[in-house]
């Protein structure tokens, strides 16, 4: 997975990022180091106030670094002549899917970051189409978007994003809002913008099971980078996760049950396929 | 309950009025309020009122639509046109008892008041009724765009317009969830005497726009993630482009006005 493509440059190098709130009296990134791989699905776990929010805000120049660097495909977000390439190589997606609408018309929406770029009125029709097709919310372009489920609004949030052609997505807790269904829906837009067109994705969440499907897992606390695996190895070590407030995922709890209760189950069966597969093998 | 506000109401259709430029329209609503007051004449409101019938036939708008437009404004027509009947002064007088007296020319100008107010609503609702609120905003953008010369940020007062357009049914929905809220927790915002029950209005208002801040805070952060940095060097996806039919109607708004002028010299 992503240990495959690390021949290649990191499309973000994060080097001893530090940074401090104003007023706070300790950093809320305490030297922070890392590389994210181009065309990689990056989860980012960590309870409330460990930095992780600070961490996205870093990597398109939302929040300039105290000290270190954030370097986006070579650019250092410090430098303010690179600013509108910077956020236009990195698309930020929000919580509220509510606050990052700012059109009335679905299609007017996603065409307003194409707009302010100085777009061909023509490219950005193109791109407009495009976008919502990927997100799989072409047939909603001319609906109110107060009028669509939160699910369909993070994803024409993310459409909005999109139609800049950003190589990097980053989503602050996207699915915080939503119910399962949308939860659902806009992880698996997400996943699949990652497959099918090489989007780095870095997906802030709270949710195990949707950090399951990554290539990668960084676990944050306090400002610090913790842990930083696959997906496999990080849940591998539950009681570590538990120390640091995290849960695991479902399926790593019911595995944990049934080897404790005698059964002897891999514990990198994640998602619910491998673990229902794993269960179903080692009952024959 | 607060569901059914409407700002200037749009019915949306696929009419020859609707497809018309935003900034046509505009013009000619405002020609159209300008041309009221040069009306005269019988004549001159029977012609009004025929182009305004035809208008609205041709954008299949229910007349019934229309009076219901007007619903809000009866009591300032009634007092318009009752101002107008007791209040004018002259010789011609049709009725008199005690200080009340009534005369030709008070009569008169009652009723050509209250036409010119009906007409004047009745003429701005088709505009909003035939054009979305969305599309009045861009035609307003691009009308008042020489002003940008003058250093007038023309750009920034239409996408603030575009934003509270867009804000309002989610600001509206959070009234509705604070009122339940408030409501569960034994709040009266029904009963009382008027300054009771707008003291009871603040537990309402104070959480609502501590939410419109926070809203308005993260709507920016989003808007600078995709390179908002004001009006200049943008494009936009829909072009407005004046077509046949606009030629069209500004040639009827023309042909309306030479209507009202001739009949204004003839006296009819």
């Amino acid at each position: 997975m992503y240990k495959d493509i690390i021949s290649m440059d990191p499309i973000i190098r994060v080097k001893n990022l530090t940074y401090v709130y104003p007023d706070a009296d300790r950093p809320a990134l305490d030297g922070v180091d890392l590389d994210i791989m181009p065309g990689s699905f990056v989860a980012v776990l960590g309870s409330n106030g460990s930095g992780k929010s600070t961490l996205a805000k870093h990597l398109n120049a939302i929040l300039l670094p105290k000290e270190g660097k954030v370097l986006v495909d070579g650019m250092d977000t410090i430098d303010e002549g690179s600013l509108l390439p910077i956020r236009r190589k990195v698309g930020m997606v929000f919580q509220n899917p509510d606050n990052q609408i700012v059109a009335n018309v679905v299609e007017d929406d996603v065409a307003f970051a194409p707009e302010n770029l100085g777009v061909d009125p023509k490219e950005i029709r193109r791109r407009v189409d495009e976008a919502l097709k990927q997100v799989d919310m072409y047939d909603f372009r001319l609906h109110a978007p107060h009028l669509l489920s939160g699910g369909q609004k993070q994803r024409v949030a993310i459409a909005g994003v999109l139609a800049m052609g950003p190589e990097v997505l980053v989503l602050d807790e996207p699915t915080a809002m939503l119910d399962p269904r949308g939860r659902r829906e806009v992880v698996s837009a997400a996943e699949r913008l990652c497959r099918e067109k090489g989007i780095t994705v870095l997906l802030i969440t709270h949710h195990m099971d949707e950090a399951v499907r990554a290539d990668r897992v960084l676990v944050m606390d306090r400002g610090h980078i913790v842990m930083d695996g696959a997906p496999a190895e990080i849940f591998a070590r539950a009681g570590d996760l538990r120390a640091l407030q995290l849960t695991v995922p479902d399926t790593t709890a019911l595995i944990e049950k049934l080897n404790a209760a005698g059964m002897s189950l891999p514990s990198g069966a994640l998602t619910p396929e491998a673990c229902a597969a794993a269960i179903k093998e080692a009952l024959g | 309950m607060l569901k059914d506000i409407t700002l200037g109401q749009y019915f949306p259709g696929d009419t020859v009025v609707h497809r018309l430029d935003p900034r046509t329209k505009l013009i000619l609503t405002v020609v159209y309020i300008a041309a009221l007051f040069l009306v005269n004449t019988w004549g001159g409101y029977a012609l009004v009122i025929a182009a305004l019938a035809a208008v609205t036939a041709v954008a299949h708008i229910k007349p019934r639509a229309m009076l219901k437009g007007l619903k809000p404004l009866v009591f300032i027509i009634v007092f318009t046109g009752l101002l107008n009947l007791f209040f004018t002064r002259g010789d011609d007088v049709l009725f008199q008892w005690r200080f009340i007296h009534i005369t030709h020319t008070g009569l008169t100008r009652a009723v050509s008041m209250v036409l010119r107010v009906m007409l004047l609503v009745s003429g701005t609702f088709l505009l909003t009724y035939t054009t979305s609120p969305l599309a009045i905003t861009d035609g307003l953008e691009r009308l008042l765009s020489p002003l940008n010369k003058l250093h007038v940020p023309v750009y920034e007062l239409s996408l603030m317009m575009c934003i509270a357009l867009r804000f309002i049914p989610t600001l509206i929905e959070e009234t509705d969830r604070i009122m339940s809220a408030q409501k569960a927790r034994g709040a009266d915002l029904e009963t009382g005497t008027l300054p009771e029950r707008a003291k009871a209005l603040l537990p309402l208002l104070i959480p609502l726009f501590i939410s419109a801040f926070r809203r308005a805070d993260e709507l920016a952060l989003a808007m600078e993630c995709r390179c908002y940095n004001g009006g200049q060097g943008r494009t936009r996806m829909k072009e407005l482009r004046m077509a046949g039919r606009d030629a069209v109607a500004f040639c009827l708004g023309g042909l309306l006005v030479a209507g009202i002028l001739v009949l204004r010299r003839l006296g009819i």
